[in-house]
C-alpha cells in the first residue's frame, strides 16, 4: 500500500469560488459582510433597523437565506433595497456556490454594501467562506454566555461579535462580562457591539463599525490604484 | 449538522484525485480535523460509511486525526497547546497570544493499492 499526500483543505472547491466572490468584491469596492447566528438571535431584526436608517440612495443590497420560505426577504423588501432570498431547501448554511449563483441573475443590481444573512445556525456556516470581508456574529442575550466556548469555531472566524437584545438584560440572567470574557478567550481581537434593535440602543457603534470597514477596504483600494 | 457535505467533499476530492492515477485503488483518505473546525468526527466518520456503502465503494476507510488548539507567544515564539482555554503562554505567562492552528479542516493523504510514487514528495509506507 502505498501513499499519496495531499495537504489541502476539504473545502477547496468552495473556497476556490469564495476566493473569487473576494476578489470580485474588492474590484468592485463592495464590502460584504456575513452574519451569522443561533435561529432568533435577531439578524433579520438587525437588518431592518440598519436598512430603515439608510438614505434612499444608498447602494446596500441583502442576500438573505433560509432553508424555506421567502418571509425575510418579504420584510427587508419594505425599506425599498434590492433583496433577494436564497431558500436552501434543507441545507444548513450558505455555500459560495450559492452566492456566485445569486449574484449572477442579479446583474442589475450593483452595491457598494452587500450584507448576507446566513441560515440560523451556529455551527455549519462556520466552515463556509462565502467570500465576505468580515464574518459578524450575532448572540442575544436570552442566550447562554457560554455560546463562544460551546461553539468556538464561529467566535473565533467572527471580526465582530453583536450582543443583542441588550433591552432584555433586567429580565434574563444574562453575565455579560462573561459573555465578553469567553469570546475573547476562543478570539482575543474580536471587535464587539452591544445594541438594541427595540430601543436603538448601540446602533451607532454598529454603524460606525460598518462605516469603518468600508474606510478600510477604500483606503485598501487606493493603496492597489496608485 | 453538515458532516455529511463535508464527507461528501472529502470523497468527491479524493476519488478526482484517485482517477489521476489509473490502476490503482483507493483503500482509505486520511483527513486532519482541528478541535475548532466545528465539524465533529464521529458524525464525519457516520456520514462517511452511509456514503461509502451507498455507492459501493467497501472497504474504502477514513482516518480523522483530530488537532488540538494552539497558540502562539509572540515574545518566546514559541507554540504551545491550550487546554482548558487558558490562553496563557506557559514559558512567560503573558495572556497576548496569537492563534497558530485548531481549525483545520485538510485533506492530508490518500493511501492506494498498487500506487508507485513518482511524483516529488510522495512516500511510500
Amino acid at each position: 500500500m502505498s501513499q499519496l499526500p495531499l495537504e489541502r483543505k476539504v473545502l477547496s472547491e468552495n473556497d476556490r469560488i469564495a476566493a473569487e466572490l473576494r476578489r470580485r468584491f474588492a474590484d468592485q469596492g463592495v464590502l460584504c459582510l456575513n452574519l451569522i447566528s443561533s435561529p432568533g438571535s435577531g439578524k433579520t431584526t438587525l437588518l431592518e433597523r440598519t436598512l430603515e436608517a439608510f438614505p434612499p440612495s444608498t447602494r446596500v443590497a441583502v442576500l438573505t437565506g433560509d432553508i424555506q420560505t421567502e418571509n425575510d426577504a418579504a420584510r427587508l423588501r419594505r425599506f425599498g433595497f434590492p433583496v433577494r432570498q436564497i431558500t436552501t431547501g434543507g441545507t444548513c448554511h450558505l455555500d459560495a456556490r450559492m452566492i456566485e449563483r445569486a449574484l449572477a441573475d442579479w446583474r442589475s443590481v450593483s452595491c457598494d454594501l452587500l450584507f448576507i444573512e446566513n441560515v440560523g445556525n451556529l455551527v455549519c456556516p462556520a466552515s463556509y467562506d462565502l467570500g465576505e470581508a468580515a464574518k459578524v456574529v450575532v448572540l442575544s442575550v436570552t442566550e447562554g454566555e457560554d455560546k463562544p466556548l460551546k461553539y468556538p469555531a464561529i467566535f473565533l472566524k467572527s471580526k465582530l461579535l453583536v450582543l443583542s437584545k441588550i433591552d432584555l438584560l433586567p429580565y434574563v440572567p444574562f453575565d455579560m462580562a462573561a459573555a465578553e470574557h469567553n469570546a475573547r478567550v476562543i478570539h482575543p481581537e474580536i471587535d464587539v457591539v452591544k445594541l438594541s434593535c427595540l430601543t436603538g440602543a448601540g446602533l451607532e457603534q454598529w454603524r460606525a463599525w460598518i462605516e469603518e470597514r468600508c474606510h478600510e477596504l477604500q483606503s485598501l483600494r487606493g493603496a492597489v490604484v496608485t | 449538522m453538515h458532516e455529511l457535505g463535508i464527507a461528501a467533499s472529502v470523497l468527491q476530492e479524493a476519488q478526482q484525485e484517485a482517477q489521476r492515477h489509473p490502476g490503482t485503488r483507493l483503500r482509505k483518505i486520511k483527513v486532519r480535523v482541528g478541535e475548532l473546525a466545528g465539524v465533529n468526527p464521529e458524525a464525519l466518520s457516520f456520514s462517511f460509511e452511509v456514503l461509502v456503502r451507498d455507492a459501493g465503494l467497501e472497504p474504502l476507510e477514513l482516518e480523522i486525526e483530530t488537532c488540538p488548539r494552539q497558540q502562539r507567544c509572540p515574545a518566546c515564539r514559541q507554540t504551545f497547546r491550550v487546554a482548558e482555554y487558558d490562553l496563557r503562554c506557559p514559558g512567560c505567562g503573558t495572556a497576548e497570544t496569537e492563534f497558530a492552528s485548531g481549525d483545520e479542516l485538510e485533506l492530508a493523504s490518500l493511501e492506494m493499492e498498487d500506487y508507485e510514487p513518482t511524483a516529488v514528495g510522495a512516500k511510500s509506507s
